[in-house]
């Protein structure tokens, strides 16, 4: 019985991703998955960095391809959440040390020991994001509501359509309140020009920023309202059909009247 | 090619100085380098001197958008260095500010397809006709970094008050080697974060990268309408976050010393009788 | 107050606009970014217009720019002169003929010879 490996990309670096696996991760590993978390960057880590593992990483993948370690040693296992793990990015630069054939095998391999395996791709479309894809059965793309975050998003929507890959969507770092004045494009908007199917939608959140310099994922915070539409996703993700919070809609009069929240 | 001499500043009559090529960095994507050189250049444009965008990245191109210049591109880096175009057609004018120039990144190759001598090559081009060449740098420190930072002597390097850009920030420093000077803007701020304890403060940050601090740009919606529209926040007069990138402009022209304001958490007195800002 | 007033004499809303620039602007990135399909297209338009004229197909030209309201098709065609009347369009079908199209002519040959044979030629 084999995982679902669901490859994370966006195009444009950072659109907050790499939160997004982590967080997606630690939500389905709650939920009762087992989860392997795999960072597919090369020479710039930052899956580690977000989960707060980053002192305990003794093997990377290159390593396990090269055969110096087993894949299970590499794994490190998450202290707070029995179910999740990570495999770290390699630290070299060399981005021929590892091969999209091997990749794919790695997950293939992860694939046998967990119910999911998240990819967190690096940014670009170049030899990182083809390793990144090699391996995966799935794709979600995540984007923020903003030109240029949207525009590279088309271009790896392109890249994984040409691979067959299914993809659905992720809009990050909403502000409903911009929305709302006409100073943000809307999710309407974004799937709109994408033409992708919605996963979620995750509003800004200056926690976020917090959760990441202490290495612990927000969902792990009970009464944070992302904990909530994470979970809504991994819902999502499992089959339900869940349907979206709404930040509140632009009466013509709320315009005027309401209050910018 | 005629247009460009006929706009080309003043100081062209003299033997030109050697123009400065600056690289934009930062190693993590999305914190804001594009936006940066997009508005740092509109903001040394306006002061008159000469200047020309370079968008380094191949295959995601960016900074054409962001200045709102992208029904304007008619051919890319790659074309050029491929002999297919010459500069001067490749280069898009701006009408806001007549003395700035973007040469936009091809859509359609990878980066192994620029050769690192030939586009050092061609900011040294550059670098003879205009004061300022700024490199947009794509994320990551593969080849498209390589080509980047070639030819550019100077860098600044992006960075926002988060661990993880502080740490691709500081793996960048190391590859850039000990030949540039270097220097660093510290993006997004929000004070308000950093006075609950909740967001890394500038002093955290260069505390870690140790670099001479170019400027602090505070976080803010008014940026994201601008890509909105394409218009640079550097040229709204209105805008806080456009005074923060034409202090950057100073302070690498030279007409401004010193060292940067940070912005600081307005207290409840300034908040309740609009004090400083 | 002055928003609002703004609001219906100003600019519209940013996001409008960049809904808009966006439109454009990944019409024109995905029309760079997917040549083969440029070129059926150049190769079918040209097929078109040769109907109607000669043309120097080795100098033909399809282009697509983006301008600032829109993404418009240039196609530099150079004519060098008109049929006297357009060519009939090419059959619709694409597939190959069956074998049994070959045979009409001998068939109706043989009808000739065989007066008041009922075989009627294969289509």
């Amino acid at each position: 019985m084999s995982a679902r490996r669901i490859v994370l990309t966006s195009g444009k670096g950072g659109v907050g991703k790499t939160t997004t696996t982590a967080n997606l991760g630690a939500v389905l590993a709650k939920r009762g998955h087992r989860v392997v978390l795999v960072d597919a960057d090369i020479g710039l880590r930052n899956l580690d960095l977000v989960l707060g593992v980053e002192k305990r990483i003794v093997f990377d993948i290159v390593e396990v391809v090269e055969g110096r370690c087993q894949l299970r040693q590499a794994l490190i296992k998450d202290k707070r959440l029995e179910n999740l793990s990570i495999l770290p990015a390699a630290q070299t630069r060399d981005k021929t040390a590892i091969t999209e054939m091997q990749f794919a095998d790695v997950v293939r391999q992860l694939g046998e020991i967990c119910d999911y395996v998240l990819i967190d791709c690096p940014a670009g479309i170049e030899h990182g994001f083809r390793n990144a894809i090699a391996g995966a059965s799935e794709a979600i793309v995540v984007t923020t509501p903003e030109v240029s975050a949207i525009r590279d998003a088309s271009r790896v929507i392109g890249k994984l359509q040409e691979r067959g890959l299914p993809l659905r969507l992720i809009v990050n770092r909403l502000r409903p309140e911009m929305v709302r004045s006409g100073d943000m494009l809307s999710v309407d908007d974004v799937t709109d020009i994408l033409s992708a199917e919605l996963l979620g939608i995750i509003p800004d959140d200056e926690e976020v920023i917090d959760s990441t310099n202490k290495g612990e994922p927000i969902v792990l915070q009970p009464d944070s309202r992302l904990a909530a539409i994470y979970d809504k996703i991994a819902r999502r993700l499992e089959g339900e059909l869940v349907p979206f919070t709404t930040f509140g809609s632009p009466g013509f009069f709320a315009r005027f009247f309401g209050k910018a929240s | 090619m005629h247009e460009l001499m006929q706009e080309a500043p003043a100081t062209s009559a003299v033997p030109r100085k050697r123009g400065r090529a600056i690289v934009v960095t930062s190693g993590k994507g999305e914190v804001g380098n594009t936006t940066t050189t997009a508005n740092t250049g509109a903001a040394l444009g306006a002061t008159g001197a000469s200047v020309v965008l370079v968008d380094a990245d191949v295959g995601l191109r960016n900074l054409d958008i962001v200045l709102g210049l992208e029904a304007r591109v008619r051919h890319h880096v790659l074309d050029v260095l491929e002999g297919h175009v010459t500069l001067d057609d490749a280069l898009v004018t701006d009408k806001r500010v007549p003395t700035m120039r973007l040469l936009a990144a091809a859509q359609t190759r990878e980066k192994d397809d620029v050769d690192t001598a030939a586009f050092r090559d061609l900011i040294s081009a550059l670098r003879d006709r205009f004061d300022y060449v700024l490199i947009d740098c794509p994320a990551g420190i593969e080849k498209g970094f390589a080509n980047a930072i070639a030819g550019a002597d100077e860098a600044i390097i992006v960075c926002t008050p988060e661990v993880a850009a502080v740490r691709d920030a500081d793996r960048v420093v190391g590859l850039l080697g000990d030949g540039r000077s270097v220097q660093l803007i510290v993006n997004r701020l929000r004070p308000e974060l950093v006075r609950r304890g909740k967001m890394l403060s500038v002093e955290d940050v260069n505390g870690i990268l140790r670099l001479p601090l170019l400027g602090v740009i505070e976080d803010a919606p008014d940026v994201i309408v601008s890509t909105n529209r394409g218009e640079p926040v550097a040229l709204d007069p209105a805008s806080p976050v456009g005074e923060s990138y034409r202090q950057i402009a100073q302070r690498i022209t030279g007409t401004l010393t010193g060292v940067p304001e940070i912005p600081r958490a307005r207290s409840f007195f300034e908040k309740l009788f609009g004090g400083r800002k | 107050m002055f928003e609002f007033i703004q609001r219906f004499f100003g600019k519209p809303a940013s996001s409008a606009t960049a809904k808009e620039r966006l439109r454009l602007v990944l019409l024109s990135d995905h029309l760079s970014l997917a040549p083969d399909v440029v070129e059926s297209l150049k190769h079918d338009l040209l097929e078109v217009i040769s109907r109607y004229c000669e043309v120097d197909v080795a100098n033909c030209d399809v282009t697509f720019e983006q301008r600032e309201k829109q993404v418009a098709m240039l196609a530099n065609i150079p004519i060098l002169s008109m049929r006297s009347r357009p060519a009939p369009p090419p059959p619709p079908a694409r597939e190959p003929d069956p074998p049994q199209a070959a045979a009409p002519r001998p068939r109706r040959k043989r009808r000739k010879n065989l007066a008041g044979s009922t075989t009627a030629p294969a289509t």
